[in-house]
């Protein structure tokens, strides 16, 4: 089931990116995407079944807009500290850790990936439950995990 | 006139990288190297496609710029990996 | 369309030449994958999506495929750039490089 799946969505891959439509195209498209399938479909389907891949779309739908937003934001306060004459002023980086609720593997990297790209902190590493953040401000450490962690996972966690 | 937005476009993107490029040979540690590095590579992706606008062959520049942007990638992973392996950084 | 593609561009070599500023000015290591990791990855995608709207102006199939092959660096920049800042922090942290704090700042 998720070697059928790697292999039609490497196929959709393979003719959006050459573009031609000929037989011999499209067949040196199928045989290459059949060695990558044997290759490496444990990658893409990562330990779940498929079914709850296509329930948690309709959630990441509605997190995009607001994680998009939330990057705006963040990068206007970034700019307004590069910008800023007396910069060092401004921050005072610290390291923090946090445990997290989340369970499913998509959901952390989601998020890990979001606090990454919202204002003023980076995720290093993710360790079982353990998050480990390094802030910018001090009230950016102190807003995690917050806002961010309740939405994905209202967008990815399976609603028990 | 669209031309002379990407042209000025293209030009400030080189200068920025040209900028970048002081970060990257002055150091002061191997990583800071490596970011800087990454972040050139971003920039060039996107002037590979603002090139490919500006010579009206956006078709072709576009594949060269999907390689670019996988390879940024994998050699910054690569690169981070490997001084993650040698603990003992040359210089400082 | 030409004016939202021009506007997005701009938007984006402005954030580009934050995010270059902030790696030049920043005192430390990890507060300089700050300015590179966020501002990097939003100004690229901007200029992307821009360049995108640009080449859809003359609509045609054929651009139509070659917006969406932009479309598709774009979500590529956007998924591979926190990762590679993850990487190199990591690297960063495992190795040993010191961070810069509020105490060691000569009063």
């Amino acid at each position: 089931m998720a070697k059928a799946a790697t292999f039609f969505i490497m196929l959709t891959f393979w003719i959006l990116m050459s573009g031609m439509f000929d037989a011999f195209h499209l067949s040196l498209g199928v045989v290459s995407c059949l060695l990558v399938t044997l290759f490496s479909h444990k990658l893409l389907f990562y330990g779940e079944p498929r079914r709850s891949w296509l329930k948690s779309f309709p959630g990441m739908m509605l997190y995009l807009p607001w994680l998009f937003w939330q990057i705006v934001v963040a990068n206007l306060q970034v700019a307004y500290i590069v910008l800023h004459p007396r910069m060092l002023d401004l921050i005072d980086p610290c390291l923090i850790r946090f445990n997290t609720c989340l369970k499913r593997p998509i959901s952390k990297v989601t998020l890990a990936q979001s606090i990454t790209l919202t204002p003023g902190t980076i995720t290093v590493n993710i360790h079982e439950n353990e998050f480990t953040v390094y802030a910018l401000t001090r009230s950016a450490a102190e807003a995690l995990p917050g806002e961010m962690e309740r939405r994905v996972g209202r967008a990815l966690e399976p609603t028990s | 006139m669209m031309e002379y937005l990407f042209l000025g476009c293209g030009i400030a993107l080189l200068l920025l990288m040209a900028l970048c490029l002081v970060r990257v040979v002055g150091g002061p540690t191997i990583l800071d190297r490596i970011l800087g590095g990454n972040v050139i590579g971003t920039k060039t992706t996107v002037l590979l496609l603002i090139i490919g606008v500006l010579y009206d062959n956006v078709s072709m520049f576009v594949d060269i710029a999907i390689a670019y942007a996988l390879l940024n990638f994998i050699a910054t992973l690569g690169a981070a990996k490997y001084f993650l392996r040698n603990r003992n950084l040359p210089g400082e | 369309m030409l004016w939202a593609a021009g506007f997005l561009i701009v938007a984006g070599i402005f954030f580009f030449a934050v995010g270059v500023l902030g790696v030049l000015r920043f005192p430390d290591f990890y507060t300089r994958l700050h300015a590179a990791g966020k501002c990097d990855s939003l100004a690229a995608v901007l200029v992307i999506v821009g360049i995108a709207l640009y080449n859809l102006a003359d609509f045609s199939p054929s651009n139509l495929l070659v917006s969406f092959k932009i479309l598709a660096i774009a979500a590529f920049v956007f998924i591979a750039s926190p990762t590679a800042t993850h990487a190199v922090t990591e690297a960063a942290l495992i190795i040993g490089v010191e961070p810069w704090t509020k105490k060691d700042e000569p009063q």
